[in-house]
Protein backbone atom coordinates (compact mmCIF):
# COMPACT_ATOMS: atom_id res chain seq x y z
CA UNK A 1 0.00 0.00 0.00
CA UNK A 2 1.09 3.52 -1.09
CA UNK A 3 1.48 5.83 2.45
CA UNK A 4 2.14 9.25 0.09
CA UNK A 5 3.53 10.82 -3.09
CA UNK A 6 5.48 13.50 -2.88
CA UNK A 7 6.44 16.02 -5.86
CA UNK A 8 9.36 17.93 -5.34
CA UNK A 9 10.34 21.09 -7.16
CA UNK A 10 8.59 19.58 -10.31
CA UNK A 11 9.56 21.09 -13.83
CA UNK A 12 7.81 20.11 -16.96
CA UNK A 13 9.30 21.29 -20.53
CA UNK A 14 6.84 20.61 -23.70
CA UNK A 15 9.04 21.75 -26.81
CA UNK A 16 10.61 24.91 -25.92
CA UNK A 17 7.62 25.54 -23.62
CA UNK A 18 7.92 25.41 -20.17
CA UNK A 19 4.66 24.59 -18.72
CA UNK A 20 5.03 24.86 -14.80
CA UNK A 21 8.28 25.11 -12.76
CA UNK A 22 9.37 24.33 -9.28
CA UNK A 23 6.47 22.56 -8.67
CA UNK A 24 6.09 20.94 -4.78
CA UNK A 25 2.92 18.80 -2.95
CA UNK A 26 2.41 16.34 -0.69
CA UNK A 27 -0.84 13.97 -1.21
CA UNK A 28 -1.18 11.37 1.68
CA UNK A 29 -3.20 8.15 1.81
CA UNK A 30 -6.99 8.20 2.06
CA UNK A 31 -6.51 12.22 0.33
CA UNK A 32 -7.73 13.49 -2.85
CA UNK A 33 -6.13 16.29 -4.90
CA UNK A 34 -7.62 18.24 -7.72
CA UNK A 35 -5.57 19.71 -9.99
CA UNK A 36 -7.24 23.13 -11.46
CA UNK A 37 -5.90 24.92 -14.50
CA UNK A 38 -6.35 27.05 -17.83
CA UNK A 39 -6.44 24.55 -20.85
CA UNK A 40 -2.74 23.99 -21.86
CA UNK A 41 -1.99 25.06 -18.23
CA UNK A 42 -0.16 21.54 -17.97
CA UNK A 43 -2.93 19.68 -15.67
CA UNK A 44 -2.40 16.58 -18.20
CA UNK A 45 1.64 16.44 -18.41
CA UNK A 46 1.68 16.55 -14.86
CA UNK A 47 -0.78 13.37 -14.71
CA UNK A 48 1.94 11.51 -16.82
CA UNK A 49 4.69 12.87 -14.85
CA UNK A 50 3.38 11.07 -12.17
CA UNK A 51 2.38 8.13 -13.53
CA UNK A 52 5.79 8.01 -14.47
CA UNK A 53 5.19 8.29 -18.62
CA UNK A 54 6.62 11.00 -18.90
CA UNK A 55 9.81 12.32 -17.67
CA UNK A 56 10.67 15.51 -15.72
CA UNK A 57 12.59 18.51 -17.31
CA UNK A 58 13.46 18.77 -13.26
CA UNK A 59 12.80 17.57 -10.09
CA UNK A 60 11.15 14.20 -9.04
CA UNK A 61 8.24 12.48 -7.75
CA UNK A 62 8.72 10.34 -4.62
CA UNK A 63 6.13 7.49 -3.37
CA UNK A 64 6.50 6.17 0.31
CA UNK A 65 5.24 2.26 0.79
CA UNK A 66 5.85 0.37 3.55
CA UNK A 67 8.68 -1.18 1.67
CA UNK A 68 10.38 2.08 1.42
CA UNK A 69 10.32 5.59 -0.62
CA UNK A 70 11.43 5.18 -4.65
CA UNK A 71 11.49 7.76 -7.16
CA UNK A 72 11.70 5.19 -10.28
CA UNK A 73 9.09 5.65 -12.86
CA UNK A 74 8.67 2.23 -13.77
CA UNK A 75 8.21 1.12 -9.49
CA UNK A 76 5.20 4.03 -9.54
CA UNK A 77 3.95 3.22 -12.83
CA UNK A 78 3.30 -0.28 -11.30
CA UNK A 79 0.97 1.60 -8.37
CA UNK A 80 -0.70 3.90 -10.79
CA UNK A 81 -4.58 3.63 -11.91
CA UNK A 82 -4.49 5.55 -15.02
CA UNK A 83 -7.69 6.91 -16.42
CA UNK A 84 -6.82 9.20 -19.51
CA UNK A 85 -8.16 11.56 -22.01
CA UNK A 86 -8.74 7.98 -24.13
CA UNK A 87 -10.14 5.55 -22.51
CA UNK A 88 -7.95 2.35 -24.24
CA UNK A 89 -10.94 0.71 -25.42
CA UNK A 90 -11.18 -1.98 -29.04
CA UNK A 91 -13.92 -1.27 -30.92
CA UNK A 92 -14.26 -5.08 -32.12
CA UNK A 93 -14.07 -6.39 -28.52
CA UNK A 94 -17.10 -6.21 -26.47
CA UNK A 95 -17.38 -4.89 -23.05
CA UNK A 96 -16.42 -8.24 -21.12
CA UNK A 97 -13.38 -9.45 -23.19
CA UNK A 98 -12.51 -5.71 -22.55
CA UNK A 99 -12.78 -6.24 -18.71
CA UNK A 100 -11.31 -9.24 -18.94
CA UNK A 101 -8.06 -8.46 -21.02
CA UNK A 102 -7.10 -5.49 -18.76
CA UNK A 103 -7.66 -7.72 -15.87
CA UNK A 104 -5.35 -10.51 -16.44
CA UNK A 105 -2.76 -8.05 -18.00
CA UNK A 106 -3.20 -5.95 -14.83
CA UNK A 107 -2.74 -9.78 -12.84
CA UNK A 108 -6.12 -10.11 -11.12
CA UNK A 109 -9.23 -11.94 -11.43
CA UNK A 110 -11.69 -10.53 -14.24
CA UNK A 111 -15.30 -9.60 -12.06
CA UNK A 112 -18.18 -8.95 -14.12
CA UNK A 113 -20.32 -7.62 -10.84
CA UNK A 114 -17.96 -4.65 -11.95
CA UNK A 115 -20.16 -3.96 -15.26
CA UNK A 116 -22.81 -3.98 -13.11
CA UNK A 117 -20.97 -1.22 -10.62
CA UNK A 118 -20.63 1.33 -13.46
CA UNK A 119 -24.10 -0.01 -15.16
CA UNK A 120 -22.73 -1.58 -18.14
CA UNK A 121 -24.55 -5.39 -17.40
CA UNK A 122 -27.04 -5.49 -20.01
CA UNK A 123 -24.21 -4.15 -22.45
CA UNK A 124 -21.24 -6.92 -21.79
CA UNK A 125 -21.57 -9.15 -24.84
CA UNK A 126 -21.66 -5.63 -27.18
CA UNK A 127 -18.92 -4.67 -28.95
CA UNK A 128 -17.37 -1.75 -27.48
CA UNK A 129 -17.92 0.16 -31.01
CA UNK A 130 -21.35 0.49 -30.31
CA UNK A 131 -21.02 1.82 -26.97
CA UNK A 132 -21.76 5.90 -26.58
CA UNK A 133 -18.98 8.08 -25.58
CA UNK A 134 -20.18 8.33 -21.76
CA UNK A 135 -20.76 4.46 -21.64
CA UNK A 136 -16.96 4.13 -22.78
CA UNK A 137 -16.17 6.40 -20.16
CA UNK A 138 -18.02 3.94 -17.76
CA UNK A 139 -16.35 0.60 -19.23
CA UNK A 140 -13.00 2.36 -18.43
CA UNK A 141 -13.90 3.41 -14.50
CA UNK A 142 -14.89 -0.74 -14.81
CA UNK A 143 -11.06 -1.12 -15.60
CA UNK A 144 -9.77 1.49 -13.34
CA UNK A 145 -11.57 -0.59 -10.85
CA UNK A 146 -10.28 -4.04 -12.04
CA UNK A 147 -6.49 -2.74 -12.08
CA UNK A 148 -6.75 -2.57 -8.17
CA UNK A 149 -3.98 0.14 -7.93
CA UNK A 150 -3.74 2.54 -5.34
CA UNK A 151 -2.77 5.71 -6.88
CA UNK A 152 -5.35 6.86 -9.38
CA UNK A 153 -4.81 9.22 -11.96
CA UNK A 154 -7.80 10.51 -13.53
CA UNK A 155 -7.62 13.31 -16.45
CA UNK A 156 -10.90 14.81 -16.37
CA UNK A 157 -12.89 11.76 -15.05
CA UNK A 158 -16.29 13.61 -15.48
CA UNK A 159 -16.19 14.01 -19.21
CA UNK A 160 -18.76 12.48 -21.53
CA UNK A 161 -20.78 11.34 -18.18
CA UNK A 162 -24.58 12.28 -17.27
CA UNK A 163 -25.22 13.22 -13.89
CA UNK A 164 -25.49 9.48 -12.92
CA UNK A 165 -22.45 8.84 -14.04
CA UNK A 166 -20.49 11.73 -12.33
CA UNK A 167 -21.92 10.72 -9.64
CA UNK A 168 -20.65 7.15 -9.51
CA UNK A 169 -17.52 8.55 -10.21
CA UNK A 170 -17.45 10.92 -6.88
CA UNK A 171 -18.62 7.88 -5.19
CA UNK A 172 -15.64 5.75 -6.27
CA UNK A 173 -13.20 8.43 -5.62
CA UNK A 174 -14.65 8.67 -1.98
CA UNK A 175 -14.55 4.85 -1.29
CA UNK A 176 -11.30 4.48 -2.98
CA UNK A 177 -10.17 7.16 -0.91
CA UNK A 178 -12.01 5.68 2.21
CA UNK A 179 -9.83 2.40 1.55
CA UNK A 180 -6.74 4.43 2.10
CA UNK A 181 -5.91 4.82 -1.97
CA UNK A 182 -5.02 8.65 -3.41
CA UNK A 183 -6.60 10.04 -6.22
CA UNK A 184 -5.24 12.92 -7.98
CA UNK A 185 -7.71 14.15 -10.74
CA UNK A 186 -7.10 16.88 -13.39
CA UNK A 187 -10.65 18.70 -13.51
CA UNK A 188 -12.58 21.64 -14.43
CA UNK A 189 -15.49 20.23 -12.19
CA UNK A 190 -15.38 20.39 -8.33
CA UNK A 191 -14.80 16.92 -6.79
CA UNK A 192 -16.82 16.98 -4.27
CA UNK A 193 -14.66 15.23 -1.31
CA UNK A 194 -12.95 18.10 0.65
CA UNK A 195 -10.28 17.74 -1.26
CA UNK A 196 -7.03 20.05 -1.56
CA UNK A 197 -6.75 21.57 -5.00
CA UNK A 198 -3.62 22.63 -6.80
CA UNK A 199 -4.13 25.47 -9.26
CA UNK A 200 -1.31 25.39 -12.33
CA UNK B 1 -2.99 -16.30 -17.55
CA UNK B 2 -0.28 -14.55 -17.51
CA UNK B 3 0.05 -11.03 -18.80
CA UNK B 4 1.80 -12.06 -21.99
CA UNK B 5 -0.50 -14.34 -22.90
CA UNK B 6 -3.32 -12.04 -22.19
CA UNK B 7 -1.83 -9.51 -24.60
CA UNK B 8 -0.84 -12.43 -27.08
CA UNK B 9 -4.14 -13.71 -27.31
CA UNK B 10 -5.89 -10.00 -27.46
CA UNK B 11 -3.70 -9.31 -30.75
CA UNK B 12 -4.19 -12.45 -32.28
CA UNK B 13 -8.39 -12.13 -31.81
CA UNK B 14 -7.47 -8.27 -33.08
CA UNK B 15 -5.82 -9.49 -36.21
CA UNK B 16 -8.48 -12.55 -36.42
CA UNK B 17 -11.49 -9.90 -36.20
CA UNK B 18 -10.74 -6.72 -37.30
CA UNK B 19 -8.88 -4.45 -40.72
CA UNK B 20 -8.57 -7.99 -42.22
CA UNK B 21 -4.68 -6.70 -42.29
CA UNK B 22 -3.65 -10.80 -42.44
CA UNK B 23 -6.09 -11.36 -45.32
CA UNK B 24 -4.58 -8.60 -47.02
CA UNK B 25 -0.88 -9.53 -46.51
CA UNK B 26 -1.78 -13.06 -47.84
CA UNK B 27 -3.76 -11.60 -50.73
CA UNK B 28 -1.32 -9.07 -51.83
CA UNK B 29 1.45 -12.14 -51.36
CA UNK B 30 -1.07 -14.26 -53.62
CA UNK B 31 -1.30 -11.49 -56.31
CA UNK B 32 2.39 -11.27 -56.74
CA UNK B 33 3.01 -14.71 -57.29
CA UNK B 34 0.65 -14.34 -59.77
CA UNK B 35 1.18 -11.39 -61.35
CA UNK B 36 5.08 -12.65 -61.68
CA UNK B 37 5.17 -15.58 -64.04
CA UNK B 38 2.59 -13.97 -66.40
CA UNK B 39 4.99 -10.92 -66.70
CA UNK B 40 8.26 -13.04 -67.27
CA UNK B 41 6.97 -15.70 -69.46
CA UNK B 42 6.49 -19.45 -69.80
CA UNK B 43 9.97 -20.78 -69.54
CA UNK B 44 9.79 -22.51 -66.17
CA UNK B 45 13.58 -23.07 -66.11
CA UNK B 46 14.14 -18.93 -66.01
CA UNK B 47 10.55 -19.10 -62.99
CA UNK B 48 12.33 -21.68 -60.85
CA UNK B 49 15.68 -19.76 -60.47
CA UNK B 50 13.75 -16.85 -59.65
CA UNK B 51 11.34 -17.95 -57.64
CA UNK B 52 13.32 -18.20 -54.23
CA UNK B 53 14.01 -14.68 -54.80
CA UNK B 54 10.52 -13.34 -56.11
CA UNK B 55 8.56 -15.50 -53.22
CA UNK B 56 11.31 -14.29 -50.50
CA UNK B 57 10.64 -10.61 -51.55
CA UNK B 58 6.73 -10.63 -51.78
CA UNK B 59 6.77 -12.29 -48.22
CA UNK B 60 8.72 -9.60 -46.65
CA UNK B 61 6.87 -6.86 -48.73
CA UNK B 62 3.12 -8.26 -47.63
CA UNK B 63 4.10 -8.51 -44.21
CA UNK B 64 5.18 -4.78 -44.19
CA UNK B 65 1.42 -4.02 -45.07
CA UNK B 66 0.04 -5.05 -41.60
CA UNK B 67 3.44 -3.86 -40.05
CA UNK B 68 2.73 -0.13 -39.32
CA UNK B 69 -0.20 -0.89 -37.32
CA UNK B 70 1.48 -3.15 -34.82
CA UNK B 71 1.64 -0.18 -32.46
CA UNK B 72 -0.45 2.08 -33.82
CA UNK B 73 -3.49 1.44 -32.99
CA UNK B 74 -2.64 1.14 -29.30
CA UNK B 75 -0.73 4.56 -29.16
CA UNK B 76 -4.03 5.85 -30.57
CA UNK B 77 -6.83 4.50 -28.24
CA UNK B 78 -4.77 4.63 -25.27
CA UNK B 79 -3.95 1.27 -25.02
CA UNK B 80 -0.47 1.53 -24.81
CA UNK B 81 -0.19 3.97 -22.11
CA UNK B 82 -2.23 1.02 -19.46
CA UNK B 83 0.24 -1.59 -20.94
CA UNK B 84 3.22 0.67 -19.81
CA UNK B 85 1.55 0.97 -16.41
CA UNK B 86 0.60 -3.03 -16.53
CA UNK B 87 3.25 -4.86 -14.55
CA UNK B 88 4.35 -6.66 -18.02
CA UNK B 89 7.41 -5.04 -19.23
CA UNK B 90 7.59 -3.34 -22.30
CA UNK B 91 10.45 -5.07 -23.74
CA UNK B 92 7.53 -8.52 -22.77
CA UNK B 93 5.08 -6.58 -24.43
CA UNK B 94 7.10 -5.85 -27.77
CA UNK B 95 7.82 -9.23 -27.39
CA UNK B 96 4.38 -10.41 -27.25
CA UNK B 97 3.17 -8.44 -30.35
CA UNK B 98 6.32 -9.42 -32.43
CA UNK B 99 5.02 -13.11 -32.07
CA UNK B 100 0.58 -12.13 -32.57
CA UNK B 101 1.95 -10.91 -35.42
CA UNK B 102 3.96 -13.02 -37.15
CA UNK B 103 1.26 -16.24 -35.95
CA UNK B 104 -0.97 -14.03 -37.63
CA UNK B 105 1.16 -13.00 -40.61
CA UNK B 106 4.72 -14.82 -40.90
CA UNK B 107 3.09 -18.04 -40.39
CA UNK B 108 0.22 -17.56 -43.08
CA UNK B 109 2.64 -16.62 -45.39
CA UNK B 110 4.61 -19.46 -44.69
CA UNK B 111 2.07 -22.02 -45.07
CA UNK B 112 0.84 -20.43 -48.20
CA UNK B 113 3.89 -20.69 -50.00
CA UNK B 114 4.24 -24.32 -50.67
CA UNK B 115 0.87 -23.22 -52.79
CA UNK B 116 2.37 -20.37 -54.83
CA UNK B 117 5.89 -22.38 -55.50
CA UNK B 118 4.00 -24.10 -58.01
CA UNK B 119 3.24 -21.43 -60.69
CA UNK B 120 6.84 -21.07 -60.47
CA UNK B 121 7.73 -24.58 -60.97
CA UNK B 122 9.54 -25.15 -58.11
CA UNK B 123 10.92 -28.41 -57.73
CA UNK B 124 9.89 -30.42 -54.53
CA UNK B 125 13.00 -29.85 -52.70
CA UNK B 126 13.43 -26.14 -53.43
CA UNK B 127 9.70 -26.06 -52.05
CA UNK B 128 10.52 -27.83 -48.86
CA UNK B 129 13.35 -25.15 -48.56
CA UNK B 130 11.59 -22.14 -49.26
CA UNK B 131 8.84 -23.17 -46.40
CA UNK B 132 11.56 -23.50 -43.96
CA UNK B 133 13.45 -20.73 -45.07
CA UNK B 134 10.42 -18.58 -44.78
CA UNK B 135 9.97 -20.59 -41.52
CA UNK B 136 12.74 -19.30 -39.82
CA UNK B 137 13.17 -16.22 -41.21
CA UNK B 138 9.26 -14.15 -41.02
CA UNK B 139 9.86 -13.85 -37.36
CA UNK B 140 12.74 -11.85 -37.86
CA UNK B 141 10.80 -9.38 -40.28
CA UNK B 142 8.18 -9.03 -37.44
CA UNK B 143 10.93 -8.65 -34.78
CA UNK B 144 12.77 -5.89 -37.45
CA UNK B 145 9.40 -4.39 -38.54
CA UNK B 146 8.55 -3.94 -34.46
CA UNK B 147 11.57 -1.59 -34.66
CA UNK B 148 10.37 0.85 -37.33
CA UNK B 149 7.03 0.54 -36.52
CA UNK B 150 8.23 1.44 -33.01
CA UNK B 151 9.91 4.68 -34.08
CA UNK B 152 7.52 5.76 -36.55
CA UNK B 153 4.76 5.98 -33.52
CA UNK B 154 3.84 9.22 -33.51
CA UNK B 155 4.91 10.32 -37.13
CA UNK B 156 1.44 11.70 -38.77
CA UNK B 157 2.77 9.24 -42.20
CA UNK B 158 4.55 6.70 -40.92
CA UNK B 159 3.70 4.15 -42.43
CA UNK B 160 4.86 5.93 -45.75
CA UNK B 161 8.28 6.39 -43.60
CA UNK B 162 8.30 2.77 -42.38
CA UNK B 163 9.30 0.30 -45.50
CA UNK B 164 12.41 2.44 -45.95
CA UNK B 165 13.79 2.22 -42.39
CA UNK B 166 13.28 -1.86 -42.03
CA UNK B 167 13.53 -2.97 -45.50
CA UNK B 168 17.79 -2.00 -45.76
CA UNK B 169 17.99 -4.16 -42.36
CA UNK B 170 15.51 -7.15 -43.89
CA UNK B 171 18.80 -7.32 -46.60
CA UNK B 172 20.05 -10.41 -44.84
CA UNK B 173 17.20 -12.05 -44.31
CA UNK B 174 15.88 -11.70 -48.23
CA UNK B 175 19.62 -12.94 -49.16
CA UNK B 176 20.02 -16.21 -46.93
CA UNK B 177 16.06 -17.04 -47.67
CA UNK B 178 16.53 -17.13 -51.06
CA UNK B 179 20.31 -18.00 -51.19
CA UNK B 180 18.98 -21.42 -49.52
CA UNK B 181 16.23 -22.03 -52.38
CA UNK B 182 19.17 -20.94 -54.80
CA UNK B 183 21.33 -23.46 -53.21
CA UNK B 184 18.84 -26.29 -53.15
CA UNK B 185 18.18 -25.66 -57.17
CA UNK B 186 21.57 -25.92 -57.75
CA UNK B 187 22.43 -29.47 -56.25
CA UNK B 188 24.19 -27.71 -53.35
CA UNK B 189 23.35 -28.13 -49.57
CA UNK B 190 21.09 -24.59 -48.08
CA UNK B 191 22.07 -25.54 -44.66
CA UNK B 192 24.96 -22.81 -44.31
CA UNK B 193 22.49 -20.25 -46.14
CA UNK B 194 19.66 -21.24 -43.54
CA UNK B 195 21.90 -21.66 -40.84
CA UNK B 196 22.64 -17.93 -41.53
CA UNK B 197 19.29 -17.06 -41.94
CA UNK B 198 18.27 -18.54 -38.79
CA UNK B 199 21.01 -16.69 -36.23
CA UNK B 200 19.77 -13.10 -37.95
CA UNK B 201 16.28 -14.35 -36.97
CA UNK B 202 17.27 -15.41 -33.84
CA UNK B 203 19.39 -12.18 -33.20
CA UNK B 204 16.50 -10.00 -34.51
CA UNK B 205 13.56 -11.67 -32.28
CA UNK B 206 15.93 -11.47 -29.25
CA UNK B 207 17.35 -8.07 -29.92
CA UNK B 208 14.41 -6.18 -31.23
CA UNK B 209 12.15 -6.50 -28.09
CA UNK B 210 14.83 -3.97 -26.42
CA UNK B 211 14.91 -1.63 -29.26
CA UNK B 212 10.95 -1.55 -30.00
CA UNK B 213 10.46 -0.89 -25.73
CA UNK B 214 12.95 2.07 -25.77
CA UNK B 215 11.26 3.49 -29.07
CA UNK B 216 8.17 2.79 -27.28
CA UNK B 217 8.93 5.00 -24.05
CA UNK B 218 10.21 7.60 -25.80
CA UNK B 219 6.92 8.37 -28.23
CA UNK B 220 4.76 7.59 -25.39
CA UNK B 221 6.97 10.21 -23.57
CA UNK B 222 6.34 13.11 -26.80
Amino acid sequence: MISSLAAEKLACARGERRLFDGLSFTVKAGQALAVEGANGAGKTSLLRLLAGLLTPFAGRVVVRTAQGDSDDAETRARLVGWLGHLDGLKPQMTVREQLAFYAHLYGVAADDALLEQVNLARQADLPCRYLSAGQKRRLALARLLVSNRPLWLLDEPFAALDSAGQALVAQLMARHCGQGGIVIAATHDPLGLGNESLTL
Amino acid sequence: MSPFVTLLLRDLKLAARGGGSAALALAFFALVATLVPLGVGADLNLLARVAGGVLWVGAVLAALLSLDRLFQGDFEDGSLELIACSPLPLELAALAKILAHWLATGLALTLLSPLLALMFNLPGDATLMLFVSLLVGTPAVSAVGAIGASLTLSLKRGGLILPLIILPLLVPAVIFGAGAVSAVLDGIPGGGALGLLAAFSGASVLLSPFAAAACVRLNLSS
